[in-house]
């Protein structure tokens, strides 16, 4: 049996028309409907120098819609969906284990305490920024303390990284929930917690774009230039030093990536489940597990995906939002336990 | 000639002491089977000897350079490591995994060059795996398997090629095709040392012989001055009798002590 895979060219035939559709399908649908003309009018009036492109059919309700509300929040979900595909798979790679993301080494949960005291300290009503930089901060102290509690002598297992990530997820989530619960009577923080848990991009801003984008687009850059040493870490660490991977040094450069990518994800758009476990699931599926061409593609796909997630997020019930870690966890719950039924059977469990 | 020297070695590890004072040599055009029974430290000396576990005392030195002076990615170059940790859990083609042998000679942004090139499709030859290259690798026999992990060290064109086991999970006709291979490779003057229990297939395929016991060489040389009836009972425990087969060769036969088959 050869290798089963479709050709990246193909792959990518069809996945930036994908992209590129979902992209201009969502900044046109909404409460108000927007033509694919207007869109393309408002981005050359934006984008192009001013009197290359005739503006005068546009009005001011046109440009505040696109420009303002919809391409930011699009931009938002291609990049929270991109930073956290590529940090899933960075996860999977160095835990061998295709179920692994980047929650299990605390920056959820650590992301989650940050806010959730941005939150409480009412910084947030004060700056737009304060949420996202909460969050990003509590996701590296809790990688800190994670790499820390695992390391002995220079060197951390990974199965004792994992153990660490557990002990302290569930920590962090006991404090979090503490702090919630005790401020519970104001309703409006404890509305704000609860939503922001269950992740969304609702009144997402350009502010919110360029404080996740540099991040994530850093954190892919970093990924794809560690892709070699990622496949050796694959096939173990004994294996990946004999081939002359420094492997504690790698090991600490590929959490701090994937971590510093879910910060950045979770810091802008709260929890959202699954994306990281999915997407690499399904494109190593089709291209392959090798990471070179793995993880361009996996941010990519992942953006595509969050974007049309998004859109399905704030379509299917109107005027009401639904949450858009509800609508992740709606498409990827099933496909995850498809997954786990999967290597049950290769492993002959069921 | 290269040679991989190490002198007085000592590791302990979680205040155990896994190898002491055990002094090897490894040169050029040598088939070394190292032998002994489980936790006797075959494992670790290959560790120590690829520069992936410091010695704690004592030294290896590599054509006369201490290894703990070079990079691991210079160490690398030289030295393959094959380790029992077969494991492959992601569905990476033979060809892709043949290819990360190349690691430790490519820069990080380097693509693939002709020389990477001719030392893939090489290694993938001399391990007779090049009809299997677009096979996905978890689709393999564990003998193919093995095969294959051969060849990505031996895609790396070290001076040195250590195997840890790696007949361990093989039936006997694909253990006789690995021991072929290395007695080739020894043959065409790269140095290879060979870890196993099985001293029947390793010691007839193996120029030298070094036998272990709870971390320490007992004894080291040709195969009948190391392999006696005498050593082996001592190290594995076992009665043996050495019979001479068809071809000349000896063969041993093991009993429990005081149970005669």
């Amino acid at each position: 049996m050869d290798k089963r895979r479709v050709r990246l060219d193909l792959f990518y035939l069809v996945l930036l028309p994908v992209l590129a559709l979902s992209g201009v399908t969502a900044i046109g649908i909404g409460s108000t409907e927007v033509s694919w003309r207007t869109i393309l009018g408002v981005a050359a009036q934006k984008l192009l120098p001013g009197g290359w492109v005739d503006t005068s059919g546009l009005t001011q309700a046109d440009t505040v819609v696109v420009w303002l509300i919809r391409v930011p929040r699009v931009l938002v979900a291609a990049f929270v969906g991109a930073g956290l595909s590529a940090g899933g798979a960075v996860m999977q790679g160095l835990f061998r284990n295709p179920l692994a993301e980047s929650g299990l080494v605390g920056a959820g949960s650590g992301a989650a305490l940050g806010s959730v005291i941005a939150f409480i300290a009412g910084w947030t009503a004060k700056s737009v920024v304060s949420l996202p930089v909460a969050a990003m901060i509590g996701a590296l102290m809790a990688l800190v303390i994670v790499y820390a509690m695992a390391t002995r002598g220079g060197v951390t297992p990974v199965a004792t990284l994992l153990l660490a990530g557990v002990a302290v997820t569930s920590l962090l989530t006991a404090v979090w929930s503490l702090l919630l619960s005790i401020n519970i009577v104001n309703w409006q923080i404890a509305q704000e917690v609860l939503f922001w848990i269950m992740g969304g991009l609702d009144a997402r801003s350009w502010t919110h774009v360029w404080l996740c984008a540099p991040f994530v687009t850093l954190g892919i850059v970093a990924a794809i230039v560690q892709a070699r040493e990622l496949d050796l870490m694959q096939q173990g660490e004994e294996t990946a030093a004999a081939f002359g991977v420094d492997v504690e040094r790698s090991k600490r450069m590929l959490i701090l990536t994937a971590s510093v990518l879910t910060g950045a994800c979770v810091g802008v758009a709260g929890m959202v489940a699954f994306v990281g476990l999915v997407v690499p699931h399904a494109v190593r599926l089709l291209i392959g597990p090798s990471h070179r061409p793995l993880l361009p593609a996996c941010s990519i796909a992942g953006a595509a995906f969050l974007i049309l997630c998004d859109l399905a997020a704030r379509t299917i019930h109107p005027p009401t939002e639904v949450r858009l870690g509800v609508i992740t966890s709606l498409v990827g719950g099933p496909i995850f336990i498809a997954l786990l039924m999967r290597r049950y059977r290769e492993v002959g469990l069921a | 000639m290269s040679v991989l020297d190490a002198t007085s070695i000592s590791v302990s590890r979680g205040g155990r002491q896994i190898l002491s004072d055990v002094t090897i040599s490894l040169s050029s055009g040598e088939f070394l089977a190292i032998i002994g029974p489980n936790g006797s430290g075959k494992s670790s000396l290959l560790r120590v000897l690829a520069g992936i576990w410091p010695a704690e005392s004592g030294s290896v030195s590599l054509d006369g350079t201490p290894i703990g002076d070079m990079s691991r990615r210079d160490i690398a170059r030289q030295v393959a490591f094959v380790t029992q940790d077969t494991r492959v859990d992601f569905a990476f083609a033979v060809e892709e995994i043949v290819a990360m042998g190349r690691h430790p000679h490519r820069g990080r942004f380097t693509s693939e060059r002709e020389t990477d090139r001719r030392a893939i499709n090489l290694a993938l030859e001399r391990c007779d795996v090049s009809s299997l290259r677009h096979r996905l690798v978890n689709t393999l026999s564990g003998g193919e398997r093995q095969r294959v992990l051969i060849a990505r060290s031996l895609a790396v064109e070290p001076a040195f090629l250590l195997l840890d086991e790696p007949t361990a999970n093989l039936d006997i006709q694909h253990a006789l095709e690995i021991l072929d291979l290395c007695r080739s490779l020894a043959d065409g003057g790269q140095a290879v040392a060979f870890a196993s229990h099985d001293i029947n297939a390793v010691s007839r395929y193996a120029s030298s012989v070094a036998l272990m016991e709870s971390g320490r060489i007992v004894a080291a040389g040709t195969r009948n001055q190391v392999l006696t009836p005498r050593a082996v009972r001592d190290v594995f425990g076992v009665a043996t009798e050495v019979l001479a087969a068809s071809n000349g060769q000896s063969l041993y036969l093991f009993h429990r002590r005081n149970n005669q088959i």
